[in-house]
């Protein structure tokens, strides 16, 4: 490979590294809510897919991704709102809950796509890429970064203002209270089962915004088990993002890179690897994560535990 | 304006259960006094507090508050009228800093924070005025629990109150910190506030208070002037009959020495070196104190000898073997017993059962298990001997400990550790949150072991803990050991001369 090949190989490699980043971004940012408030949902593997389904149903009735994507959206808040009712309401174990809805998320959308769409065969239009005037011209750098679709755009916008939500509001100084000393919030005044529904239908809106990116941005189909283990790799990547927006970003980023990596070292016909081992190299990352960072503080204290009310 | 009294708390009832906690309860508070509350564990104090404070919601009764009647459904309403609490275990988000703790919950939720630094400032202010030293940017983890405790403080001055209640605010702090916060009280009151003060130490409340309630099963039963009263009589209106200040002691000479620690050293969690060569001796039948103010190396040498720290150098032998080193099971396992000084991390488990705590170390052991099964009904029977025979004032075994009052917590793990017949026993706090009546028991029961041939270290901040039982004090400062004195308070002098660090005799005057 020369220079000019490599640079060529590396802008495109960025670009898709941040389009496969993209419903990591969102899903992992929302989880990051979740998380901080003390609720950890593991059922986003299911989320994710009910929002790729929902978004896709919708674009295929209406033609319209804007639509779509507020479709998925939906699905997934509604799938959220399962999980807060059981979790937080009914004090449901959350492990439990959110293994249940993953299977109930697969199995639901399997179905439904079966039934109702799998023999129609078509597939949707899906989001354009926008080319940003002049920067896409740019040689290799507007390859890389500025000739995507607007909702791999907004993902800049939704982390940035996440992070503005969660460090510089009262809603997110509650909300980082609540996963830490839920009792304290309870004194001062504050819903601590109003916050959770509200970090959990963040963090599941999310989640289906992330999924629908799966049918309406990337590929133009739905297909079952579509999400392929992403809305678990989220999970690790809010632990290595040490439960921050910005760092959800990036990190899911670094995933969406091996992602590309994966894709793209696959089509190089001089690589000997067996191509299964690089479909497999998010997933060993994933893992490494985990046990590398494993028990590393920063955790809010009280997830996964339900908080009983005077 | 004593005609019209400030908080007026009239004929109030609470259940949680069976377990009656105000039994029509009726007590006045006038403006501008420091009116302390005293009662034996589970009189219900905290509770009590609790619906002024609007954390609990009564089931009768009216409180009247300033003429009108008031009723909270949830602290901040209670604020909003003027009323703020300092409660037994502490209101502070860990992770967050001082002044993000206070303004937790204030205004609209989805307020932009763009005021902080006009928060830091009226911090700054407050701070000064009462001399409370604290930083409105710390991290409320990085605090030490009497600075915490000043940040709670601070915390109900900034939202504004004209009554203060401090529910057992001296629990945790060193000698220092108390003679801080009981005159932070006076120059509260000197700005036209209220105090209501918890307290199981009747030498505080003699010091500060105007007026003093007793409480006993959930009523008020006595309120006097403080200069109508004394501590004696303030101990029998709390137990019903008269609570002995000395004990009794028979002089057996001490037997063949028990725990050695030879030359020990080892690090706080924070890495810093916390115990300096420190070597000792316990006798069978022998009652050994270690004084000193609180952050000396106590929690380190306690903690190491239980292996729960490890020891950097040194021996610790017990019955003449090596137990240096060894897995706190192991420890447990060689006729060690403990009872910590925080019960919540090394003592209990808040969410299980009375039984399932008092088996917590033997679970395994005959008779409470056979054949890897627990013998529920033989656990159960145990149980019950040792909560009646410690007045463990609880709905039943099989209820969780974290529901039970913070002394009655205590007496259940010193109540455990007694029955496990030990050889020695380390406590760390023997008295922490256990009322006067319940302490000369404990004590009593201290003495016992020791005269059955027990070795026994008792480390306190109270003097009048160890001058009470102990047959020896040693004294720890900056983590050595620096002198051993008998229990003869005729050299308080002396003592509190060794726990400042002063080794020389200062040259007599004259
Ligand atoms: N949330 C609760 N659920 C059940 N019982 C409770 C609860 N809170 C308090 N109690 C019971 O009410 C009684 C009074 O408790 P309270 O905490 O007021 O005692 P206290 O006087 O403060 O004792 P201490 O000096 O030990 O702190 C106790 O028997 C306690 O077990
Ligand atoms: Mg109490």
């Amino acid at each position: 490979m020369d220079d000019m090949m490599f640079l060529t190989f590396l802008a495109t490699l960025v670009g898709a590294a941040w389009r496969l980043a993209t419903p990591l971004i969102f899903a992992s940012i929302g989880e990051v809510f979740s998380e901080r408030a003390g609720v950890l949902n593991i059922g986003l593997e299911g989320t994710m897919l009910v929002g790729a389904f929902c978004g896709f149903a919708a674009a295929f009735a209406t033609g319209s991704v804007p639509l779509g994507l507020l479709a998925g959206i939906a699905g997934g808040m509604l799938f959220g709102l399962v999980f807060a009712v059981f979790t937080i309401t009914i004090k449901a174990d959350q492990i439990v809950v959110g293994a249940a809805l993953n299977l109930l998320g697969m199995g639901l959308t399997a179905f439904l796509f079966r039934t109702y769409y799998v023999s129609t065969g078509k597939g949707i239009e899906i989001a354009q890429p926008v080319l940003i005037p002049f920067l896409s011209d740019i040689p290799f750098l507007g390859e890389a970064f500025f000739r995507q679709n607007l909702i791999v755009y907004s993902t800049v916008l939704v982390a940035v203002l996440a992070s503005l939500v969660l460090f510089r509001t009262s809603f997110g100084l509650t909300l980082r209270a609540v996963g830490e000393h839920p009792k304290a919030v309870d004194v001062a005044g504050r819903n601590v089962a109003a916050y959770r529904y509200g970090a959990v239908m963040v963090g599941t809106g999310l989640a289906g915004l992330g999924g629908a990116f799966l049918t309406l941005g990337h590929s133009n189909q739905f297909v079952e088990g579509i999400t392929s283990g992403r809305g678990f790799i989220v999970l690790a990547v809010v632990v290595f993002a040490r439960w921050s927006p910005i760092g959800a970003f990036f990190v899911s980023l670094l995933f969406g890179l091996f992602y590309a990596l994966q894709l793209m070292l696959q089509a190089q016909a001089s690589i000997i690897v067996p191509y299964q081992v690089l479909q497999a190299l998010p997933y060993i990352m994933t893992i490494i994560t985990l046990v590398v960072l494993r028990g590393k503080g920063a955790a809010p204290s009280k997830l996964g535990q339900p908080y009983e009310m005077r | 304006m004593s005609q019209k009294p400030f908080l007026r708390i009239d004929n109030i009832r609470k259940r949680f259960g069976p377990i009656i906690a105000s039994d029509g309860v009726s007590l006045e508070i006038e403006e501008g006094e420091i009116h302390s509350l005293l009662g034996e564990n589970g009189a219900g104090k905290s509770v009590l507090m609790s619906m002024i404070c609007g954390m609990v919601r009564p089931d009768e009764g009216e409180i009247v508050f300033k003429g009108q009647s008031v009723r909270f459904n949830s602290p901040r309403e209670a604020i909003r009228q003027r009323i703020g609490m300092v409660h037994q275990h502490f209101m502070l988000v860990p992770n967050l800093t001082v002044a993000e703790n206070y303004i937790l919950g204030q205004g609209s939720a989805l307020r932009v924070i763009n005021d902080m630094d006009k928060v830091h400032a009226r911090i700054r202010e407050l701070s000064d005025r009462y001399a409370l030293d604290v930083r409105p940017d710390a991290i409320i983890e990085d605090l030490s629990v009497g600075e915490q405790q000043r940040v709670e403080i601070l915390k109900v001055l900034f939202h504004g109150i004209d009554l203060l209640i401090l529910d057992e605010p001296t629990a945790v702090l060193t000698p220092q910190e108390t003679d801080r916060l009981l005159s932070l009280m006076g120059d509260l009151v000197k700005d036209g506030k209220t105090v209501v003060f918890i307290s199981h130490k009747l030498d505080e409340v003699m010091r500060v208070s105007n007026r003093i309630s007793v409480m006993r099963d959930g009523r008020v039963v006595h309120t006097v002037n403080v200069g109508e009263t004394n501590a004696r009589e303030l101990a029998r209106m709390m137990v019903g009959r008269d609570v002995r200040m000395e004990l009794p002691r028979s002089p057996e000479p001490p037997g063949r020495i028990v725990l050695s620690v030879e030359n020990m050293t080892c690090r706080a969690e924070t890495g810093l070196p916390a115990v300096r060569r420190v070597s000792l001796d316990v006798r069978a039948g022998e009652i050994v104190g270690i004084a000193g103010v609180s952050g000396n190396g106590q929690t380190e040498l306690s903690l190491a000898l239980a292996g729960l720290l490890p020891v950097d150098s040194g021996r610790v032998m017990l019955n003449g073997k090596d137990i240096t080193g060894l897995d706190p099971a192991r420890i447990n396992a060689s006729s060690f017993s403990h009872i910590p000084e925080d019960r919540h991390k090394h003592g209990i488990v808040v969410s299980m059962s009375l039984s399932e705590n008092t088996v917590l170390q033997r679970y395994d052991q005959k008779p409470f298990a056979s054949r890897g099964m627990l013998n529920r009904r033989v656990i159960g029977e145990h149980t019950r001997d040792l909560i009646k025979r410690f007045r463990v004032k609880s709905r039943d075994e099989n209820q969780a400990i974290g529901a039970l009052s913070g002394g009655n917590q205590q007496k259940l793990v010193v109540a455990r550790e007694l029955a496990r017949n030990p050889d020695f026993i380390l406590v760390n706090q023997l008295a922490r949150g256990i009322d006067i009546g319940a302490m000369e028991f404990v004590m009593e029961e201290m003495l016992k072991q020791r005269d059955s041939g027990r070795a026994i270290l008792l480390i306190s901040t109270e003097l009048e803990e160890l001058f009470a039982i102990c047959d020896r004090i040693l004294v720890m400062f900056h983590g050595e050991i620096l002198g051993d004195l008998p229990p003869d308070r005729t050299r308080l002098d002396e003592l509190g001369l060794l726990m400042a660090g002063q080794t020389e005799q200062p040259a007599l005057a004259g």
